[in-house]
Protein backbone atom coordinates (compact mmCIF):
# COMPACT_ATOMS: atom_id res chain seq x y z
CA UNK A 1 0.00 0.00 0.00
CA UNK A 2 1.20 3.43 -0.90
CA UNK A 3 2.70 5.46 2.46
CA UNK A 4 1.84 8.97 3.15
CA UNK A 5 3.19 11.37 5.14
CA UNK A 6 1.08 13.87 6.59
CA UNK A 7 2.70 17.19 8.72
CA UNK A 8 1.05 18.87 11.15
CA UNK A 9 1.55 22.62 11.31
CA UNK A 10 3.50 22.09 14.62
CA UNK A 11 6.06 19.68 12.58
CA UNK A 12 4.64 16.73 14.02
CA UNK A 13 4.51 13.32 11.58
CA UNK A 14 1.98 10.73 10.41
CA UNK A 15 2.75 8.76 8.19
CA UNK A 16 0.09 6.63 7.31
CA UNK A 17 -0.71 3.14 4.18
CA UNK A 18 -3.47 4.77 2.27
CA UNK A 19 -5.74 1.90 0.35
CA UNK A 20 -5.67 2.84 -3.83
CA UNK A 21 -8.67 3.88 -4.76
CA UNK A 22 -9.34 5.72 -1.85
CA UNK A 23 -8.42 9.53 -1.30
CA UNK A 24 -5.80 11.41 0.65
CA UNK A 25 -8.35 12.86 2.75
CA UNK A 26 -9.99 9.06 3.36
CA UNK A 27 -6.69 7.82 4.63
CA UNK A 28 -5.96 10.79 6.99
CA UNK A 29 -9.36 10.93 8.60
CA UNK A 30 -9.24 6.75 9.41
CA UNK A 31 -5.98 7.45 11.08
CA UNK A 32 -7.05 10.15 13.10
CA UNK A 33 -4.38 12.52 11.89
CA UNK A 34 -5.71 15.85 13.11
CA UNK A 35 -5.72 18.76 10.90
CA UNK A 36 -8.09 17.58 8.52
CA UNK A 37 -11.84 18.12 9.71
CA UNK A 38 -13.03 16.77 6.36
CA UNK A 39 -16.55 17.42 7.49
CA UNK A 40 -18.48 16.90 4.26
CA UNK A 41 -16.71 12.99 3.57
CA UNK A 42 -15.19 14.37 0.39
CA UNK A 43 -18.01 15.72 -1.78
CA UNK A 44 -16.12 18.79 -2.51
CA UNK A 45 -18.64 20.42 0.07
CA UNK A 46 -16.93 22.02 2.82
CA UNK A 47 -13.12 23.10 2.07
CA UNK A 48 -11.96 21.67 5.50
CA UNK A 49 -9.44 18.93 4.29
CA UNK A 50 -6.63 21.61 2.78
CA UNK A 51 -2.99 20.10 2.54
CA UNK A 52 -0.18 21.70 0.85
CA UNK A 53 1.03 19.32 -1.50
CA UNK A 54 5.32 18.82 -1.37
CA UNK A 55 6.62 20.73 -4.84
CA UNK A 56 7.98 17.48 -5.75
CA UNK A 57 5.04 15.67 -5.52
CA UNK A 58 2.78 18.44 -7.26
CA UNK A 59 2.99 16.38 -10.91
CA UNK A 60 1.96 13.11 -9.72
CA UNK A 61 -0.47 15.08 -7.93
CA UNK A 62 -2.73 16.11 -10.84
CA UNK A 63 -4.20 19.37 -11.21
CA UNK A 64 -6.52 20.84 -9.10
CA UNK A 65 -10.11 20.76 -10.74
CA UNK A 66 -12.61 24.07 -10.86
CA UNK A 67 -14.88 23.31 -8.33
CA UNK A 68 -11.52 22.57 -6.09
CA UNK A 69 -10.13 25.69 -7.79
CA UNK A 70 -12.92 27.97 -6.40
CA UNK A 71 -13.70 26.43 -2.75
CA UNK A 72 -9.82 27.00 -1.80
CA UNK A 73 -10.27 30.65 -3.34
CA UNK A 74 -11.73 31.10 -0.02
CA UNK A 75 -9.86 28.82 2.43
CA UNK A 76 -7.00 30.68 4.23
CA UNK A 77 -3.42 30.76 3.63
CA UNK A 78 -3.86 29.31 0.34
CA UNK A 79 -0.66 28.75 -1.39
CA UNK A 80 -0.23 27.26 -5.44
CA UNK A 81 0.48 23.84 -3.94
CA UNK A 82 -2.89 23.87 -1.93
CA UNK A 83 -4.97 21.25 -2.51
CA UNK A 84 -8.77 19.60 -1.48
CA UNK A 85 -6.98 16.30 -0.28
CA UNK A 86 -10.50 14.74 -0.95
CA UNK A 87 -9.96 15.44 -4.62
CA UNK A 88 -6.61 13.48 -4.88
CA UNK A 89 -7.66 9.41 -5.62
CA UNK A 90 -4.55 7.32 -4.01
CA UNK A 91 -2.35 5.91 -6.80
CA UNK A 92 0.74 3.62 -6.63
CA UNK A 93 2.62 6.42 -7.87
CA UNK A 94 2.14 8.47 -4.64
CA UNK A 95 3.86 6.16 -2.67
CA UNK A 96 5.88 8.27 -0.68
CA UNK A 97 3.97 11.05 -1.06
CA UNK A 98 4.64 14.10 1.52
CA UNK A 99 1.66 16.61 2.52
CA UNK A 100 1.72 19.62 4.66
CA UNK A 101 -1.68 20.71 6.99
CA UNK A 102 -2.41 24.45 7.15
CA UNK A 103 -2.68 26.11 10.88
CA UNK A 104 -6.64 25.95 10.72
CA UNK A 105 -9.17 24.61 8.24
CA UNK A 106 -11.41 27.47 9.40
CA UNK B 1 -22.77 18.85 37.87
CA UNK B 2 -19.30 17.05 39.83
CA UNK B 3 -16.42 15.88 38.17
CA UNK B 4 -17.14 13.87 34.73
CA UNK B 5 -15.53 10.21 34.46
CA UNK B 6 -18.75 8.53 32.69
CA UNK B 7 -20.38 9.70 29.40
CA UNK B 8 -22.83 7.67 27.27
CA UNK B 9 -23.79 8.60 24.04
CA UNK B 10 -26.99 7.16 22.92
CA UNK B 11 -27.16 6.93 18.93
CA UNK B 12 -24.26 5.74 16.72
CA UNK B 13 -24.83 7.92 14.03
CA UNK B 14 -22.76 11.06 12.76
CA UNK B 15 -23.30 12.88 15.47
CA UNK B 16 -23.16 10.25 18.33
CA UNK B 17 -19.76 8.89 16.47
CA UNK B 18 -17.93 12.45 16.06
CA UNK B 19 -19.02 13.36 19.57
CA UNK B 20 -17.01 10.10 21.03
CA UNK B 21 -14.26 10.91 18.49
CA UNK B 22 -13.67 15.02 19.69
CA UNK B 23 -13.98 14.08 23.48
CA UNK B 24 -10.81 11.53 23.25
CA UNK B 25 -8.92 14.12 20.57
CA UNK B 26 -9.70 16.73 23.23
CA UNK B 27 -8.11 14.90 25.96
CA UNK B 28 -10.97 13.26 28.11
CA UNK B 29 -9.86 10.77 29.79
CA UNK B 30 -12.67 8.92 31.05
CA UNK B 31 -14.85 6.45 30.20
CA UNK B 32 -16.55 6.69 26.69
CA UNK B 33 -19.60 4.62 25.83
CA UNK B 34 -21.45 4.89 22.63
CA UNK B 35 -24.55 2.58 22.08
CA UNK B 36 -26.01 2.39 18.44
CA UNK B 37 -29.02 0.24 17.50
CA UNK B 38 -27.46 -0.77 13.80
CA UNK B 39 -25.09 -3.08 13.63
CA UNK B 40 -22.27 -1.02 11.61
CA UNK B 41 -20.25 1.47 13.44
CA UNK B 42 -21.04 5.28 12.81
CA UNK B 43 -21.14 6.23 9.26
CA UNK B 44 -22.13 8.76 6.76
CA UNK B 45 -25.46 9.09 5.13
CA UNK B 46 -25.34 11.14 2.26
CA UNK B 47 -23.80 9.01 0.04
CA UNK B 48 -26.15 6.85 0.27
CA UNK B 49 -28.30 8.18 -1.56
CA UNK B 50 -25.63 8.97 -4.09
CA UNK B 51 -22.12 7.41 -4.68
CA UNK B 52 -23.31 4.28 -2.26
CA UNK B 53 -26.69 3.48 -4.23
CA UNK B 54 -25.02 4.33 -7.68
CA UNK B 55 -22.48 1.24 -6.50
CA UNK B 56 -19.46 3.06 -6.28
CA UNK B 57 -18.69 3.24 -2.04
CA UNK B 58 -18.44 0.15 -0.38
CA UNK B 59 -19.64 0.27 3.43
CA UNK B 60 -16.30 0.41 4.59
CA UNK B 61 -15.60 3.24 3.12
CA UNK B 62 -18.94 4.88 4.38
CA UNK B 63 -17.81 4.59 7.98
CA UNK B 64 -16.72 7.71 9.95
CA UNK B 65 -14.18 5.89 11.16
CA UNK B 66 -12.34 2.22 11.01
CA UNK B 67 -14.49 -0.03 13.72
CA UNK B 68 -10.94 -1.07 15.44
CA UNK B 69 -10.53 2.96 16.08
CA UNK B 70 -12.60 2.82 18.60
CA UNK B 71 -11.02 -0.19 20.66
CA UNK B 72 -7.91 2.03 20.19
CA UNK B 73 -8.90 4.91 21.36
CA UNK B 74 -10.44 2.83 24.44
CA UNK B 75 -14.04 4.16 23.09
CA UNK B 76 -16.51 1.20 24.10
CA UNK B 77 -18.92 0.94 20.84
CA UNK B 78 -21.96 -1.22 21.68
CA UNK B 79 -23.53 -1.98 18.15
CA UNK B 80 -26.82 -3.91 17.71
CA UNK B 81 -27.93 -2.56 21.90
CA UNK B 82 -31.21 -0.01 22.08
CA UNK B 83 -30.91 1.79 25.04
CA UNK B 84 -34.50 1.70 26.40
CA UNK B 85 -34.59 3.61 29.86
CA UNK B 86 -32.58 6.73 31.23
CA UNK B 87 -33.15 7.30 34.88
CA UNK B 88 -32.26 10.86 35.80
CA UNK B 89 -32.60 10.46 39.27
CA UNK B 90 -29.48 7.58 39.38
CA UNK B 91 -28.06 8.79 36.65
CA UNK B 92 -28.28 5.67 34.47
CA UNK B 93 -29.16 4.37 31.16
CA UNK B 94 -30.74 0.59 30.94
CA UNK B 95 -30.28 -1.35 27.72
CA UNK B 96 -32.23 -4.04 26.08
CA UNK B 97 -31.52 -7.06 28.19
CA UNK B 98 -31.82 -5.31 31.25
CA UNK B 99 -28.13 -3.73 31.99
CA UNK B 100 -27.99 -0.60 33.56
CA UNK B 101 -25.29 1.42 32.73
CA UNK B 102 -24.36 4.55 35.26
CA UNK B 103 -23.54 7.89 33.67
CA UNK B 104 -22.31 11.52 34.88
CA UNK B 105 -22.89 12.75 31.57
CA UNK B 106 -24.57 11.46 29.18
CA UNK B 107 -25.92 13.01 25.26
CA UNK B 108 -28.51 12.20 22.84
CA UNK B 109 -27.83 12.05 19.72
CA UNK B 110 -30.94 9.29 18.69
CA UNK B 111 -31.62 10.94 15.13
CA UNK B 112 -34.28 10.65 13.52
CA UNK B 113 -36.67 7.39 11.92
CA UNK B 114 -38.23 8.05 7.92
CA UNK B 115 -41.74 8.44 8.18
CA UNK B 116 -43.31 5.28 6.95
CA UNK B 117 -46.54 5.60 4.54
CA UNK B 118 -49.68 5.61 5.58
CA UNK B 119 -51.08 3.42 3.41
CA UNK B 120 -52.21 0.24 2.91
CA UNK B 121 -49.73 -1.92 1.57
CA UNK B 122 -47.03 0.15 3.03
CA UNK B 123 -46.11 -3.53 4.15
CA UNK B 124 -45.48 -5.17 0.68
CA UNK B 125 -42.35 -6.23 -0.54
CA UNK B 126 -40.69 -4.02 -2.52
CA UNK B 127 -41.41 -1.02 -0.80
CA UNK B 128 -38.58 0.86 0.91
CA UNK B 129 -37.79 3.42 3.73
CA UNK B 130 -34.33 5.17 2.94
CA UNK B 131 -32.05 5.98 6.23
CA UNK B 132 -29.85 3.32 6.78
CA UNK B 133 -27.24 1.25 4.73
CA UNK B 134 -29.53 -1.57 5.44
CA UNK B 135 -33.06 -0.26 4.04
CA UNK B 136 -29.97 0.55 0.59
CA UNK B 137 -28.69 -2.80 0.73
CA UNK B 138 -31.93 -4.56 0.19
CA UNK B 139 -32.92 -1.72 -2.69
CA UNK B 140 -29.59 -2.30 -4.60
CA UNK B 141 -30.52 -5.49 -5.32
CA UNK B 142 -33.82 -4.76 -7.35
CA UNK B 143 -31.65 -1.62 -8.71
CA UNK B 144 -31.70 -3.15 -12.39
CA UNK B 145 -32.20 -0.91 -15.89
CA UNK B 146 -36.04 -1.65 -16.62
CA UNK B 147 -37.39 -1.39 -13.28
CA UNK B 148 -40.31 0.83 -12.72
CA UNK B 149 -39.49 3.15 -9.78
CA UNK B 150 -42.08 5.21 -8.05
CA UNK B 151 -40.57 7.72 -5.32
CA UNK B 152 -43.02 8.97 -3.31
CA UNK B 153 -42.17 12.41 -2.12
CA UNK B 154 -39.74 15.28 -4.07
CA UNK B 155 -37.38 16.39 -1.30
CA UNK B 156 -33.74 16.29 -1.53
CA UNK B 157 -33.07 12.47 -0.89
CA UNK B 158 -36.28 11.43 -2.78
CA UNK B 159 -34.82 13.74 -6.04
CA UNK B 160 -31.28 11.92 -5.58
CA UNK B 161 -32.64 8.15 -5.40
CA UNK B 162 -34.75 9.44 -8.79
CA UNK B 163 -31.05 11.06 -10.25
CA UNK B 164 -29.32 7.64 -9.41
CA UNK B 165 -32.08 5.44 -10.69
CA UNK B 166 -32.30 7.33 -14.49
CA UNK B 167 -28.70 6.95 -14.42
CA UNK B 168 -28.66 3.19 -13.74
CA UNK B 169 -31.43 3.46 -16.41
CA UNK B 170 -34.65 2.29 -14.20
CA UNK B 171 -37.82 3.83 -15.14
CA UNK B 172 -38.75 6.77 -12.71
CA UNK B 173 -41.82 8.50 -11.62
CA UNK B 174 -42.03 10.92 -8.55
CA UNK B 175 -45.25 11.77 -7.09
CA UNK B 176 -45.53 14.48 -4.78
CA UNK B 177 -48.97 15.45 -2.59
CA UNK B 178 -47.29 19.42 -3.39
CA UNK B 179 -47.40 21.16 -6.31
CA UNK B 180 -43.88 21.53 -7.06
CA UNK B 181 -41.20 19.20 -5.66
CA UNK B 182 -38.48 20.98 -3.02
CA UNK B 183 -41.30 22.82 -1.47
CA UNK B 184 -40.33 22.88 2.22
CA UNK B 185 -36.39 23.43 1.00
CA UNK B 186 -35.91 26.09 -1.60
CA UNK B 187 -37.45 28.83 -3.65
CA UNK B 188 -40.23 27.96 -6.68
CA UNK B 189 -37.52 29.28 -9.08
CA UNK B 190 -35.03 26.71 -7.85
CA UNK B 191 -37.30 23.99 -7.53
CA UNK B 192 -38.56 24.78 -11.26
CA UNK B 193 -35.19 24.46 -12.08
CA UNK B 194 -34.55 20.86 -10.61
CA UNK B 195 -38.33 20.03 -12.04
CA UNK B 196 -36.95 20.75 -15.56
CA UNK B 197 -33.72 18.87 -15.31
CA UNK B 198 -35.25 15.76 -13.98
CA UNK B 199 -37.70 15.79 -16.95
CA UNK B 200 -35.22 16.34 -19.06
CA UNK B 201 -33.54 13.60 -17.77
CA UNK B 202 -36.45 10.96 -18.43
CA UNK B 203 -38.01 11.49 -14.92
CA UNK B 204 -42.02 11.76 -15.06
CA UNK B 205 -43.47 13.48 -12.10
CA UNK B 206 -47.00 13.49 -10.61
CA UNK B 207 -47.59 17.16 -8.60
CA UNK B 208 -50.26 17.67 -6.49
CA UNK B 209 -50.82 13.71 -6.01
CA UNK B 210 -52.09 12.00 -3.04
CA UNK B 211 -51.15 8.12 -3.13
CA UNK B 212 -53.88 6.21 -2.02
CA UNK B 213 -53.46 2.22 -1.49
CA UNK B 214 -50.13 0.51 -2.36
CA UNK B 215 -51.58 -2.48 -4.63
CA UNK B 216 -50.27 -6.10 -4.98
CA UNK B 217 -50.72 -9.40 -3.19
CA UNK B 218 -46.91 -9.89 -1.52
CA UNK B 219 -44.97 -7.77 -4.09
CA UNK B 220 -45.68 -4.41 -4.73
CA UNK B 221 -47.46 -3.76 -8.71
CA UNK B 222 -48.37 -0.15 -8.46
CA UNK B 223 -49.00 2.72 -6.75
CA UNK B 224 -52.64 4.05 -7.09
CA UNK B 225 -53.77 8.08 -6.28
CA UNK B 226 -57.14 9.54 -5.07
CA UNK B 227 -57.98 10.83 -8.49
CA UNK B 228 -57.47 7.05 -9.60
CA UNK B 229 -54.50 6.86 -11.87
CA UNK B 230 -52.66 3.99 -11.10
CA UNK B 231 -48.60 4.09 -11.56
CA UNK B 232 -47.05 0.57 -12.23
CA UNK B 233 -43.96 -0.01 -10.03
CA UNK B 234 -41.73 -2.97 -9.26
CA UNK B 235 -39.84 -0.69 -6.74
CA UNK B 236 -41.48 1.98 -4.10
CA UNK B 237 -39.04 4.26 -1.91
CA UNK B 238 -40.87 6.48 0.53
CA UNK B 239 -38.67 9.91 0.57
CA UNK B 240 -41.51 11.68 2.89
CA UNK B 241 -39.58 13.36 5.27
CA UNK B 242 -38.34 12.03 9.00
CA UNK B 243 -39.60 12.13 12.88
CA UNK B 244 -37.38 13.63 15.42
CA UNK B 245 -36.37 10.19 17.60
CA UNK B 246 -37.28 11.91 20.97
CA UNK B 247 -38.94 8.69 22.74
CA UNK B 248 -36.03 8.48 25.34
CA UNK B 249 -36.03 11.59 25.63
CA UNK B 250 -39.95 11.66 26.83
CA UNK B 251 -39.91 8.76 28.90
CA UNK B 252 -37.53 10.53 31.01
CA UNK B 253 -39.57 13.70 31.01
CA UNK B 254 -37.03 16.23 29.37
CA UNK B 255 -38.87 18.96 27.32
CA UNK B 256 -39.59 18.05 23.40
CA UNK B 257 -41.24 19.75 21.05
CA UNK B 258 -40.33 19.30 17.46
CA UNK B 259 -36.90 17.26 18.28
CA UNK B 260 -35.40 17.74 22.46
CA UNK B 261 -35.24 21.32 23.35
CA UNK B 262 -32.18 22.41 24.48
CA UNK B 263 -30.08 25.81 25.30
CA UNK B 264 -27.31 26.96 22.42
CA UNK B 265 -24.79 24.67 24.00
CA UNK B 266 -27.06 21.87 23.73
CA UNK B 267 -27.84 21.48 26.65
CA UNK B 268 -30.99 20.01 28.07
CA UNK B 269 -32.87 21.11 31.20
CA UNK B 270 -31.27 18.46 32.77
CA UNK B 271 -27.97 19.55 33.38
CA UNK B 272 -26.07 16.46 32.96
CA UNK B 273 -28.09 15.48 29.48
CA UNK B 274 -26.98 17.06 26.13
CA UNK B 275 -28.77 16.80 22.87
CA UNK B 276 -27.52 17.16 19.48
CA UNK B 277 -27.94 16.19 16.06
CA UNK B 278 -31.42 15.29 14.02
CA UNK B 279 -33.16 14.72 17.51
CA UNK B 280 -32.41 18.42 18.63
CA UNK B 281 -33.62 21.78 18.41
CA UNK B 282 -32.05 24.86 19.99
CA UNK B 283 -31.95 28.63 19.13
CA UNK B 284 -29.55 29.24 16.87
CA UNK B 285 -27.36 32.56 16.11
CA UNK B 286 -27.79 32.30 12.63
CA UNK B 287 -31.34 32.28 12.71
CA UNK B 288 -31.78 35.27 14.69
CA UNK B 289 -31.52 32.91 17.93
CA UNK B 290 -35.13 31.52 16.68
CA UNK B 291 -35.48 27.22 17.73
CA UNK B 292 -34.61 25.37 14.86
CA UNK B 293 -34.13 21.59 14.09
CA UNK B 294 -31.93 21.06 11.72
CA UNK B 295 -31.35 17.73 9.70
CA UNK B 296 -28.17 17.55 8.16
CA UNK B 297 -23.89 16.31 8.49
CA UNK B 298 -22.98 20.65 9.28
CA UNK B 299 -25.60 20.56 12.58
CA UNK B 300 -24.67 16.66 13.63
CA UNK B 301 -20.70 17.79 13.34
CA UNK B 302 -21.67 21.24 14.88
CA UNK B 303 -23.71 19.41 17.99
CA UNK B 304 -20.84 17.32 18.42
CA UNK B 305 -18.04 20.03 18.48
CA UNK B 306 -20.54 22.14 21.12
CA UNK B 307 -20.63 18.93 23.05
CA UNK B 308 -16.99 17.80 23.26
CA UNK B 309 -15.98 21.58 23.89
CA UNK B 310 -18.30 21.85 27.30
CA UNK B 311 -17.83 18.52 28.32
CA UNK B 312 -14.00 19.61 28.11
CA UNK B 313 -14.73 23.06 29.79
CA UNK B 314 -13.51 25.18 26.49
CA UNK B 315 -14.80 28.41 25.96
CA UNK B 316 -17.27 29.49 23.70
CA UNK B 317 -18.05 28.06 20.47
CA UNK B 318 -18.69 29.97 17.37
CA UNK B 319 -21.56 28.84 15.59
CA UNK B 320 -21.15 27.84 11.70
CA UNK B 321 -23.60 29.62 9.01
CA UNK B 322 -25.78 25.93 8.21
CA UNK B 323 -24.43 24.30 5.22
CA UNK B 324 -25.48 21.51 3.48
CA UNK B 325 -25.74 19.77 -0.17
CA UNK B 326 -26.98 17.69 -3.08
CA UNK B 327 -25.71 15.91 -5.71
CA UNK B 328 -28.33 15.18 -8.62
CA UNK B 329 -26.89 14.35 -12.38
CA UNK B 330 -23.75 16.71 -13.05
CA UNK B 331 -25.04 19.31 -10.18
CA UNK B 332 -23.74 20.05 -7.37
CA UNK B 333 -26.10 21.80 -5.17
CA UNK B 334 -24.35 23.88 -2.16
CA UNK B 335 -26.36 25.87 0.39
CA UNK B 336 -25.65 27.81 3.35
CA UNK B 337 -27.75 29.57 5.77
CA UNK B 338 -31.69 29.03 6.29
CA UNK B 339 -33.49 30.53 3.64
CA UNK B 340 -36.76 30.43 5.56
CA UNK B 341 -38.67 33.60 5.92
CA UNK B 342 -36.83 35.23 2.59
CA UNK B 343 -39.03 38.20 1.29
CA UNK B 344 -36.86 38.54 -2.17
CA UNK B 345 -34.44 36.53 -4.21
CA UNK B 346 -31.22 37.47 -6.88
CA UNK B 347 -29.78 35.48 -9.20
CA UNK B 348 -26.22 35.17 -10.16
CA UNK B 349 -26.18 33.72 -13.57
CA UNK B 350 -28.37 32.04 -15.61
CA UNK B 351 -29.90 28.56 -15.38
CA UNK B 352 -29.79 27.68 -18.61
CA UNK B 353 -26.04 27.22 -17.72
CA UNK B 354 -26.70 25.29 -15.29
CA UNK B 355 -24.60 27.23 -12.99
CA UNK B 356 -25.92 30.51 -11.03
CA UNK B 357 -26.36 31.08 -7.54
CA UNK B 358 -29.80 32.46 -5.63
CA UNK B 359 -29.18 34.35 -2.93
CA UNK B 360 -32.00 34.81 -0.53
CA UNK B 361 -32.86 38.11 1.20
CA UNK B 362 -34.55 38.96 4.71
CA UNK B 363 -35.03 42.62 4.65
CA UNK B 364 -32.12 43.87 3.34
CA UNK B 365 -29.83 41.10 4.83
CA UNK B 366 -28.66 38.17 3.17
CA UNK B 367 -30.08 34.91 4.88
CA UNK B 368 -29.31 32.08 2.55
CA UNK B 369 -27.79 31.10 -0.94
CA UNK B 370 -28.80 28.28 -3.21
CA UNK B 371 -25.75 27.68 -5.44
CA UNK B 372 -25.82 25.29 -8.28
CA UNK B 373 -22.15 24.58 -9.47
CA UNK B 374 -20.92 27.79 -8.38
CA UNK B 375 -18.81 26.51 -5.10
CA UNK B 376 -17.07 30.24 -5.13
CA UNK B 377 -20.70 31.77 -4.43
CA UNK B 378 -21.54 29.29 -2.05
CA UNK B 379 -18.55 29.92 -0.07
CA UNK B 380 -18.39 33.39 -0.67
CA UNK B 381 -22.15 33.68 0.44
CA UNK B 382 -21.41 31.23 3.32
CA UNK B 383 -18.79 33.52 4.74
CA UNK B 384 -21.08 37.21 4.42
CA UNK B 385 -23.78 34.96 6.72
CA UNK B 386 -21.08 33.68 9.11
CA UNK B 387 -19.91 37.03 9.58
CA UNK B 388 -23.58 39.12 9.76
CA UNK B 389 -22.45 40.86 6.11
CA UNK B 390 -24.52 41.35 3.01
CA UNK B 391 -24.23 42.52 -0.08
CA UNK B 392 -26.96 44.31 -2.44
CA UNK B 393 -28.72 42.27 -4.86
CA UNK B 394 -27.51 44.83 -7.47
CA UNK B 395 -24.16 44.02 -6.95
CA UNK B 396 -23.98 40.24 -6.41
CA UNK B 397 -26.45 40.30 -9.31
CA UNK B 398 -23.23 41.69 -11.02
CA UNK B 399 -20.96 38.72 -13.19
CA UNK B 400 -18.51 40.76 -14.01
CA UNK B 401 -17.00 41.04 -10.83
CA UNK B 402 -15.31 38.09 -9.54
CA UNK B 403 -17.06 36.62 -6.38
CA UNK B 404 -14.28 36.71 -3.92
CA UNK B 405 -13.40 40.60 -5.28
CA UNK B 406 -17.65 41.40 -4.05
CA UNK B 407 -17.02 39.79 -1.04
CA UNK B 408 -14.04 41.63 0.11
CA UNK B 409 -15.98 44.59 -0.34
CA UNK B 410 -18.85 44.30 1.85
CA UNK B 411 -19.07 45.01 5.45
C1 LIG C 1 -30.23 9.26 2.32
C2 LIG C 1 -29.76 10.47 3.06
C3 LIG C 1 -29.05 11.46 2.40
C4 LIG C 1 -28.60 12.58 3.08
N1 LIG C 1 -27.87 13.53 2.40
C5 LIG C 1 -27.37 14.60 3.08
C6 LIG C 1 -26.54 15.55 2.43
O1 LIG C 1 -26.28 15.47 1.23
N2 LIG C 1 -26.03 16.57 3.15
C7 LIG C 1 -26.28 16.72 4.49
O2 LIG C 1 -25.78 17.65 5.11
N3 LIG C 1 -27.09 15.83 5.14
C8 LIG C 1 -27.62 14.78 4.47
N4 LIG C 1 -28.42 13.86 5.12
C9 LIG C 1 -28.76 14.11 6.54
C10 LIG C 1 -27.69 13.64 7.48
O3 LIG C 1 -27.18 12.40 7.08
C11 LIG C 1 -28.29 13.55 8.89
O4 LIG C 1 -28.69 14.84 9.26
C12 LIG C 1 -27.29 13.02 9.89
O5 LIG C 1 -26.93 11.71 9.59
C13 LIG C 1 -27.86 13.08 11.30
O6 LIG C 1 -27.00 12.44 12.19
P1 LIG C 1 -27.47 11.99 13.63
O7 LIG C 1 -26.30 11.32 14.24
O8 LIG C 1 -28.11 13.13 14.32
O9 LIG C 1 -28.66 10.96 13.41
P2 LIG C 1 -28.68 9.53 12.72
O10 LIG C 1 -27.76 9.51 11.59
O11 LIG C 1 -30.11 9.24 12.49
O12 LIG C 1 -28.12 8.55 13.83
C14 LIG C 1 -28.82 8.22 14.99
C15 LIG C 1 -28.52 6.78 15.35
O13 LIG C 1 -29.02 6.50 16.63
C16 LIG C 1 -29.62 5.23 16.66
N5 LIG C 1 -30.56 5.18 17.79
C17 LIG C 1 -31.71 5.88 17.95
N6 LIG C 1 -32.29 5.58 19.13
C18 LIG C 1 -31.48 4.68 19.74
C19 LIG C 1 -31.54 4.00 20.99
N7 LIG C 1 -32.53 4.18 21.86
N8 LIG C 1 -30.54 3.14 21.30
C20 LIG C 1 -29.50 2.94 20.44
N9 LIG C 1 -29.40 3.56 19.24
C21 LIG C 1 -30.37 4.42 18.90
C22 LIG C 1 -30.26 5.14 15.30
O14 LIG C 1 -30.51 3.81 14.93
C23 LIG C 1 -29.18 5.79 14.42
O15 LIG C 1 -28.24 4.84 14.00
C24 LIG C 1 -28.89 12.73 4.46
C25 LIG C 1 -29.63 11.74 5.12
C26 LIG C 1 -30.07 10.62 4.45
C27 LIG C 1 -30.86 9.57 5.17
S1 LIG D 1 -13.84 16.80 2.66
FE1 LIG D 1 -15.22 18.45 2.39
S2 LIG D 1 -14.29 19.47 0.71
FE2 LIG D 1 -12.92 17.84 1.03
Amino acid sequence: MPKITYIEDSGKEHVVEAPVGQTVMEAAVKHAVPGIDADCGGACACATCHVYVDPEWLAKTGEQNSMEQSMLDFANDVETNSRLSCQIKVTPDLDGLVVRLPKSQH
Amino acid sequence: MGEIKRIIIIGAGQAGGETAQRLRQGGFAGDITLIGEEPAAPYQRPPLSKAYLKGELSMDRLLLRPAEMYAEENITLLTKLRAVWIDRSNKKVRVEGGRELPYDALVLATGAKPRKLPLVGADLEGVFLFRTAGDVDRVRERFVSGARLVVIGAGYIGLEVAAVARQCGLEVTVVETAVRPLARVTSPEVAGFFLDEHTRQGVRFVLGGQPAVLKGQDRVTGVALTDGMEIPADIVIAGIGVTPDIALAEQCGLTVANGILTDRHCRTADPAIYAIGDCAARPMVHFEGRIARLESVHNAVEGAKVVAAHLLGAKDHTEEAPWFWSDQYDLKLQIAGLFHGYEHVAFRGVMADRAFAAFYYKGERLIAVDAVNKPAEYLGAKMLIQTGRSLPPAVLEDTSRPMKELVASAR
